[in-house]
């Protein structure tokens, strides 16, 4: 009996393991489709069909490896760069393109279609990482609190530190999070790190005025918001294309946003995200292919809806509640990838400094 | 059967070191490659970066907050969750084992989804406070504890409840009401019978829940990151830190070194009180001790702890099911049925019951391995001649007060090349769910073992009993339940998708949580309804899971 129970716990899990192995080990044949693998971040999304072209017109097989967040994807790829777990690596970011760099993990390749792509997008002149999209993370505020209320709403980040804004602005750490990140950046390309007033003292600022710091956008968004979470905050660190999300996500209820943004000058941060092909990948060819696809108008065209951020290539249409909601600022705030990747701690610890202790 | 005596044994050993190889293939080589390549990657160790460790007072004071909250939340939970295991040991009622499986349901959920439910319920604009403002006519949201300790200290008790309802009640129940009753006789009062004679029987099943509990807060992440707020780190928020936004792989190493000797400094100090209050009893079956509640201050007593449950596991969970049920306009079953409509054809959409299916594959697959490395590790534990067991039980219990992210980057460089290439293999998430999970099976399991009186098992061999008669007719009924205490708690940590598995580069095999993370990922209130959806599902899938392995019965197992 109890050989009877060890052989049930021993097929039970060997057949779990069978059914559970099924997907990878289905190694393909020498004349059947090559396997290409991605590496990206959590938030990487696209259509099947578009997918399914790249696939019959290369004879290839896209695998796709979710590797968390921007950070821990980025660190994967770094840690196993004498072995890399994949081909192509989609997903850095500005905040973390020295990094990346430094880390020399990505080989040098020009890609087709790069004359579609403006030359503000492009930031390594070596073409290790070229940008395919781009997102402003941006203030969005709840447009019926404000109705209510009878307040005009913030038009610029100076407006948050007034007192008829006090306790209504949310924010996520810069620390553990990547818009939390990115909205401390607008401030201090907006502020500036001298001068009379800096961004520091804008913070000192934000925190008599009640500023709510939560360890994430998914936090902020969903349990404080006065619009999606039943919460208290009516300005809320989010994105530039939530709004437009809003409306899409709403099976039609909404004909207009709940929210809108706060788009004054260098009140929001742009994220360009960028593909690099991973050192020592053994399908260079295919992956070249696929960078060139990524940046091709079919690819670049299915973005928006996918992961809600704008197309690098200029020439890809966009789709109708796009052009209807989703704003881009005309001056986002700059800070250069140099300059964050040499400040970032030191800038998150005077931060923390400043807001939290 | 013609088995020699000498392959016997050699056939012994092979299954006793089973659980040490497991441990040293998935733990202890990923752990040291990771700590080799953080610490000393030339080969010798940098102090450089290392200097902010005594430069500041801040680690210091953040391994002072771990340590305290995990106390003070161990305590606070063994006190509130102890009448609750009574009443399940002693009473049999109406409902109990719908009770007994919801209350095991905070475990699964993702901290995030539990914040929101927090929030709708006890935020400032949530049910509570707009209910106290109303009666008390107050212009301010009377209880506020949005990023506080409290916050902090009572989703710890929400989410380890379970861990000592399930570990001290099954013991319980096992335990004669005799003695007790035999004190009273002599003239006890109540507080001296529960202080002399039933806490020192519950001493081993009690101390073993506080160690789970405790660590489990020692290491707690996301409820202190979500609900604790920015204010507040443990060594784990600060190894993610590390690791994750600044890349300073010695500094996130160091922090990992010392969680990780912490753990083994109490599980040592657990190991020595363990030794000290283990000693065969006289186990009866729960038929003999439970009855159903008699007189009104019995009835009292039960119903008490029911409303209780009800009131601080069961409410925020109905909240979330009644949210997903919501529209907006009223309710209806929209959620739903978007979850099984691929709208914008990704290429990540998860049909809900293919998440379904994932997720319990991964959960058998941990149930499986946990138990049968559980066992194995169980008895190996109990054996009192071995001198072995004060240094094999803290290691044991090492897995669990590891760091996730460590582990997770460990497996990623060291599990890189065949035969162990498994970096990207989906086996890789139930290996990692049974690392969690076995040392639950051992707690669960190791005071039951010690409790069966040596003579039980010496008569039956007297009377002619082979060994595996012996272990069938006499371990095994009174080991079952705790092994179902056991294979519930394995089941749960699979389906709650614990620590290094959403660290580990995972392909396209997409469980419930990963489907709710993905659905909260983006604006909208469709995406948000289908995330609040995706977990009442889960929710039910666990339920009926653990319905389903509490009704397990094999031969006597389970019975007891």
């Amino acid at each position: 009996m109890k050989k009877q129970v060890c052989f049930l716990l021993v097929f039970v899990t060997l057949m779990g393991m069978a059914v559970a192995c099924r997907p990878v080990t289905a190694t393909p044949t020498p004349a059947g489709p090559r396997t290409l693998v991605l590496m990206s971040h959590d938030s990487f999304a696209v259509s099947e069909d578009v997918i399914a072209e790249f696939e019959a017109a290369h004879n290839a097989k896209v695998q796709f490896l979710p590797s968390g967040d921007a950070g821990s994807a980025l660190n994967k790829a770094i840690l196993s760069k004498e072995n890399p777990l994949a081909d192509v690596f989609f997903g850095v970011d500005n905040t973390f393109l020295s990094r990346a760099l430094q880390a020399d993990i990505f080989e040098t390749y020009k890609p087709q279609g790069l004359e579609n792509i403006p030359d503000a997008l492009e930031l390594d002149a070596e073409y290790r990482l070229v940008p395919v999209d781009y997102g402003d993370v941006c203030l969005n505020y709840d447009k019926a609190y404000f109705e209510e209320k009878g307040l005009t709403p913030p038009q610029n980040l100076e407006d948050l530190t007034k007192p008829e804004f006090k306790g209504l602005t949310v924010v996520e750490n810069p620390a553990t999070s990547s818009p939390g990140l990115s909205f401390l950046l607008a401030t201090i390309g907006h502020f500036g790190e001298s001068g009379d007033y800096t961004y520091l003292d804008f913070w000192r600022d934000m925190r008599a005025n009640d500023v709510l710091v939560t360890e994430g956008w998914e936090d902020a968004y969903w349990s404080q918001s006065t619009w999606a979470g039943g919460g208290e905050r009516s300005i809320v660190v989010s994105y530039a294309t939530s709004p437009a999300a809003e409306v899409y996500f709403s099976e039609g209820k909404l004909s207009e946003p709940p929210t809108d943004n706060v788009l004054g000058d260098g009140a929001c941060f742009r994220q360009i995200e960028f593909v690099g092909i991973l050192k020592g990948t053994k399908n260079r060819d295919l992956a070249e292919a696929f960078v060139d696809f990524m940046l091709g108008k079919r690819f670049q065209e299915d973005i928006p809806l996918q992961m809600w951020v704008f197309p690098a290539n200029e020439k890809a249409a966009l789709p109708q509640v796009f052009l209807d909601f989703a704003e881009a600022p005309e001056h986002p705030a700059v800070v250069s990838p140099e300059a964050i990747a040499q400040n970032r701690e030191a800038w998150i610890e005077a931060w923390t400094e400043v807001v939290l202790r | 059967m013609s088995e020699r005596p000498g392959e016997r044994h050699i056939i012994k050993s092979a299954v006793r070191l089973l659980p040490l190889v497991f441990l040293t293939v998935f733990f202890f080589y990923p752990l040291l490659a990771i700590f080799r390549l953080s610490l000393a990657p030339q080969g010798h160790l940098d102090p450089a970066a290392l200097s902010k460790l005594v430069s500041t007072t801040y680690y210091a004071r953040t391994l002072w907050f771990t340590t305290w909250q995990a106390a003070a939340s161990t305590l606070l939970t063994v006190v509130l969750a102890l009448p609750g295991a009574y009443v399940f040991a002693r009473y049999r009622f109406p409902g109990k084992n719908l009770l007994q499986a919801l209350t095991t349901i905070p475990f699964v959920m993702p901290t995030i989804v539990v914040a929101a439910a927090f929030n709708a319920l006890l935020g400032p604009r949530g049910r509570l406070n707009l209910t106290l403002m109303a009666l008390l006519r107050l212009q301010h949201p009377p209880i506020n504890l949005q990023h506080t300790i409290w916050i902090i200290l009572l989703a710890h008790v929400f989410y380890n409840y379970t861990v000592v309802l399930r570990i001290v009640g099954g013991f319980w129940a096992n335990l004669n009401p005799r003695l007790e009753e035999a004190a009273r006789v002599l003239g006890a009062d109540r507080w001296r019978v529960l202080w002399q004679v039933t806490l020192p029987l519950l001493a081993p099943a009690l101390v073993a829940a506080a160690l789970l509990v405790f660590i489990f807060c020692f290491t707690s992440f996301g409820v202190i990151l979500i609900l604790g707020g920015p204010r507040f780190a443990t060594l784990e928020v600060e190894i993610y830190r590390q690791t994750m936004n600044l890349f300073n792989l010695p500094l996130a190493a160091t922090l990992s070194l010392a969680q990780i000797a912490l753990t083994l400094l109490m599980t040592s100090v657990y190991t020595r009180l363990q030794a000290r209050t283990g000693r065969p009893l006289k186990l009866h079956p729960r038929q003999t001790t439970q009855r159903r509640p008699a007189t009104w201050r019995e009835r009292a007593l039960v119903g008490g702890n029911v409303v209780f449950m009800a009131a601080l596991l069961l409410t925020p969970l109905l909240a979330l099911a009644e949210r997903s049920l919501w529209t907006g306009s009223g309710y209806a079953l929209t959620n739903y049925s978007e979850l099984f409509v691929n709208r914008r054809g990704s290429v990540f959409f998860v049909p809900p019951a293919e998440a379904v299916r994932n997720s319990l594959i991964f959960a058998i697959l941990t149930v499986g391995l946990a138990l049968v490395l559980g066992i194995i590790s169980a008895y190996l534990l109990a054996d009192r001649e071995s001198r072995l067991n004060r240094w094999l039980d803290p290691i044991f219990m090492l897995p669990l007060g590891t760091s996730a992210v460590t582990l997770g980057f460990g497996y990623i460089i060291a599990l890189d090349r065949p035969p162990l290439n498994l970096r990207t293999s989906p086996l890789l998430i139930p290996l990692a769910h049974t690392l969690v999970a076995f040392p639950f099976v051992v707690r669960a399991v190791l005071p039951v073992l010690r409790g069966i009186h040596p003579h039980l098992r010496e008569s039956a061999s007297v009377l002619g009993a082979s060994p595996a008669r012996v272990w069938r007719e006499v371990d095994l009924p009174i080991v079952g339940r705790a092994l179902l205490v056991g294979a519930v708690f394995a089941f749960t940590i699979s389906m709650g998708e614990f620590g290094a598995t959403s660290l580990i580069a995972r392909p396209q095999i997409p469980t419930m949580p990963v489907a709710i993370y993905r659905f909260l990922g983006q604006p909208g209130a469709l995406n948000y309804g289908q995330a609040l959806a995706m977990s009442t599902l889960l929710m039910l899938v666990c339920a009926v899971g653990f319905l389903g392995i509490e009704r397990f019965r094999y031969g006597g197992a389970g019975e007891f």
